[in-house]
């Protein structure tokens, strides 16, 4: 890592730290949970879509698998409030164990057939979530049991414990850049049968960075079921959600480590403010529409690459004035 | 036995709708090769629009269709034309995806904003109206719409197969570099095939919300259903998607008649999966050689 | 010397086109073999199967002694067979030394190591500095010359220790000034051991490179021998001249 990125990842993190110390607002508080929320789904979302160039629309469907599974667990009891944090690595690694065929399977298929599987992933989990009654509890959705924390501080848990999530997402985006599993799935994005060819064990790169990636997207899950206190199907297995990873990835810019973070401080808060301004919750799917058409159509690169790219053609001609 | 036999004859009825409804998108694959994710909210924006219109005029929701069709080929023309066109080359397959992913949710939206989420369904007053043959229920308003379906797939063919316009668009389907040096506009071509896809979820738009209460969040039922079928029947082709929405129709009206109707739709997922199982590219493989 | 491939009576259908009928040749250990033939006859067909490209409708392969009976580029790479395309398949995305570190196939255990390590960079540059491209090494690949391009994909196929190497048209085209220095590297390589099958258009390159050179028409083999003798084979004069 240059001096340059440690530098930026410190004050980053230094300032998110710091943050719950410098104001109790609890809206503020609310929207930096969900903030932080998108940067680590984002973060996770880009190991396959980004890195790998595998667009996986059933992110989601790992997202309500976090959230049941801790609802569930956590229904009567959380104890001191610490026991469902605790207990996220368990989702992470149950998730990412039951994704492994999923992802063995999806990935036999290329970019658009990719997505129709996956999306597929999502709409059966829908589906599951809302018929498995024993479960998941149906449409009456599943209710967590209520933390005995602090009120004037009853964010802070939940903020520290998505920054978590975010460092250890933006932590395997790190590694995914500076390993040889990285430069697999650069190779895998620019050319799989040439990577093929050539040796790269691409079949295990893409299960590994899929099994990973929903891993993280279901411990998020994990906290936001806790944090709501409820889950909903038609809340916790969300196309939403994974078109906000999506969404986010792509504005930022995909394959970098900041892209999915920029990404998501440009759009979450302005997702709050357009639906505290709009009131109306049908307006900001209009209004998320329309920024992805944008974003596609202006910027299909994100933002990120787009600058760099600029930078480099400038460096490109200087030198050749030189 | 009686179950089985009923069975059978709602699922052919309905399979020939979804039929319709592929028949669209599988058209859109087969031109552009861009899997159209907002062919299920098209449907639902048809079946607003023939909701609108017959509260309006009271017209018969069958006769609307004549004035609904031309409207939604041009938006899927001007979804084409102004969304998808613009995408670079390089990388249009993946992107292509999103944005028909984005103009669902537009869509969804916007029919959200304008009709409430509440369910909504076209009654034109004979829609419970059903004879009983031998025993056998056959819903009038099911039966209607299958025959509608069928002669939609049959103007279609039609187009496809008798104007220049439809000899210019298969033979974009068969050989798109080609059809290009032999002077067809391909963005015309894309333009006109993305709006007759679209175009066909007028028809199955009223005929959907004749048969099922419907609100926005239902093209996400749609979509789910189509990609299976159009996946199953080889993308790109017409006649394999025919295929493949009748055997669906048919499979999930027994699942839910012998089981519960709740699992008719993983007996689609479960289906999709195991054929991309087993032929992971080989329904692309079948896509250009016998299309439409 | 022994035959370090041999094909034998490989057929391959397209339809009802027959691309390779019946074709059988062998490569010596440490030859630079030409594989020639007029536009259609085979010879891509016959190459894509060699390397795991396509799959043949009957007849076998074999290389360094073993017969192989399901070939996938990825298998046949780690046995020491590997290629390079007409078109220079690298990795656009990639740097060049990048491209390089990724040829060289890797274990798990690296898999999880450096994206490039000390040792990785030491060896790439190496080969990068025999084909001149050090200088190049941080730029994208993508950013090549058409030329630069070719040699790279040239350069990083090297990096598996390959004990035979496909080359599909190498010189196809690259100036003049990039022929002489790709036909440096490939006599180079092969002074140091490596066994070459090349399909190049370019007679005099071949007449002046290769031993043997083996010629195909209509997906079969028709001729083989020195340069001389397959410049007066009257065989190969009708196959080339047409009648």
């Amino acid at each position: 890592m240059s001096r340059n990125g440690l530098l930026r990842g410190g004050l980053f993190f230094a300032s998110l730290i710091s943050f719950p110390f410098l104001t109790t607002s609890q809206w503020l508080t609310n929207m930096f949970i969900f903030t932080l929320m998108y940067v680590a789904l984002s973060s996770s979302w880009n190991l396959v879509g980004g890195y790998a160039g595998y667009p996986s629309l059933g992110h989601a469907a790992f997202f309500g698998f976090g959230a049941y599974f801790t609802a569930i667990v956590f229904q009567n009891s959380v104890g001191n409030g610490w026991p469902p944090f605790i207990f996220l690595p368990v989702v992470g690694i149950v998730a990412a164990l039951l994704s492994i065929p999923i992802g063995y399977v999806a990935m036999k298929t290329r970019a658009d057939v990719f997505a129709i599987v996956t999306i597929t992933v999502l709409f059966m989990a829908q589906s599951l979530a809302f018929n498995l009654h024993a479960v998941t509890g149906g449409a009456q959705g599943k209710g967590v049991a209520v933390p005995p924390f602090d009120s004037s501080t009853y964010g802070r848990p939940f903020y520290f414990a998505m920054l978590a999530l975010v460092a250890l997402a933006m932590g395997s985006s790190m590694y995914f850049r500076q390993s040889k599993i990285g430069l697999s799935l650069s190779a895998i994005r620019s050319d799989e049968d040439k990577a093929h060819g050539v040796g790269v064990q691409v079949t295990k790169v893409k299960v590994v960075a899929f099994a990973l990636s929903v891993g993280l997207t279901a411990m998020v899950g994990g906290i936001w079921a806790y944090y709501e206190g409820f889950v909903y199907p038609q809340f916790a297995v969300d196309p939403l959600i994974t078109i906000g990873m999506v969404l986010m990835t792509f504005l930022g810019g995909r394959a970098t480590l900041w892209g999915p973070v920029l990404g998501a401080f440009i759009l979450v808060p302005a997702q709050q403010y357009l639906s505290y301004q709009l009131g109306a919750n049908q307006f900001y799917l209009l209004a998320y529409a329309g920024i992805f058409l944008v974003t596609m159509l202006i910027l299909p690169r994100g933002i990120l690459p787009t600058i760099s790219d600029k930078l480099r053609l400038k460096k490109k001609q200087k030198e050749a004035l030189a | 036995m009686h179950l089985v036999v009923q069975a059978l004859i709602l699922g052919t009825l309905t399979g020939g709708v979804y039929a319709l409804m592929a028949s669209g998108q599988t058209l859109i694959f087969g031109i552009m090769k861009v899997i159209n994710l907002a062919q299920g909210a098209y449907v639902v924006l048809g079946a607003y629009l023939t909701m609108s219109l017959f509260q309006w005029t009271h017209i018969d929701p069958f006769l609307l269709i004549l004035l609904t069709t031309p409207i939604l080929f041009f938006v899927g023309a001007a979804t084409q034309w102004f969304l998808l066109r613009p995408l670079r080359p390089a990388d249009a397959t993946e992107l292509s995806l999103l944005v028909t992913f984005a103009v669902a949710l537009g869509l969804e939206g916007l029919m959200s904003v304008m009709y409430k989420t509440t369910l909504r369904s076209i009654q034109p007053g004979y829609e419970n109206h059903s004879w009983t043959i031998a025993g056998y229920q056959v819903n009038e308003v099911r039966f209607y719409a299958f025959l509608l379906s069928i002669a939609m797939l049959v103007i279609l063919y039609l187009i496809l197969q008798k104007t220049k316009f439809g000899r210019a668009i298969r033979a974009t389907v068969q050989n798109p570099m080609s059809a290009q040096l032999l002077g067809v506009n391909s963005n015309l071509v894309s333009a006109f095939g993305f709006g007759l896809g679209v175009a066909t979820s007028a028809a199955a738009g009223a005929v959907f919300g004749l048969i099922t209460p419907f609100n926005p969040g239902s093209h996400y039922d749609l979509i789910s259903r189509l990609l299976t079928v159009v996946i199953l029947g080889g993308l790109g082709s017409i006649g394999g998607s025919v295929i493949a929405a009748m055997v669906m129709g048919v499979g999930a009206a027994l699942v839910s008649a012998l089981s519960a109707p709740v699992w008719s739709d993983f007996t689609f997922f479960a289906v999709l999966i195991i054929v991309l199982l087993v032929r992971p590219r080989g329904m692309f493989g079948a896509k250009v050689r016998g299309a439409l | 010397m022994s035959a370090l491939l041999r094909v034998e009576n490989i057929v391959k259908k397209f339809g009802g086109i027959t691309a390779v009928n019946s074709c059988s040749f062998e490569v010596e250990k440490g030859s630079i073999t030409a594989l020639i033939g007029p536009n259609g006859s085979g010879k891509t067909t016959a190459f894509n199967i060699i390397t795991g490209y396509l799959k043949a409708d009957s007849g076998t392969i074999e290389f360094d002694g073993k017969k192989i009976t399901k070939p996938t580029p990825a298998s046949l790479y780690r046995a020491g067979l590997s290629r390079t395309f007409q078109q220079a398949r690298i990795f656009p995305e990639l740097t060049v030394l990048e491209n390089l570190v990724i040829s060289s196939s890797f274990d798990w255990k690296q898999l999880l190591g450096m994206r490039v390590s000390a040792k990785d960079r030491i060896r790439a540059m190496t080969t990068l500095e025999e084909f001149k491209l050090d200088k190049l090494h941080d730029l994208r690949a993508g950013d090549l010359s058409y030329g630069q391009r070719k040699l790279l994909e040239f350069a990083s196929v090297l990096m598996s220790n390959p004990k035979l190497v496909l080359l599909d048209e190498p010189t196809a085209g690259v100036n003049p000034v990039m022929i002489e220095t790709m036909e440096k590297h490939i006599r180079d390589r092969n002074k140091a051991g490596v066994t070459f099958l090349v399909v190049e258009h370019d007679m005099q390159l071949v007449m002046r490179l290769c031993n043997p050179v083996i010629v195909l028409d209509h997906g079969a083999k028709i001729a083989q021998g020195a340069p001389e003798e397959i410049q007066s084979n009257p065989q190969v004069l009708e196959a080339y001249l047409g009648s």
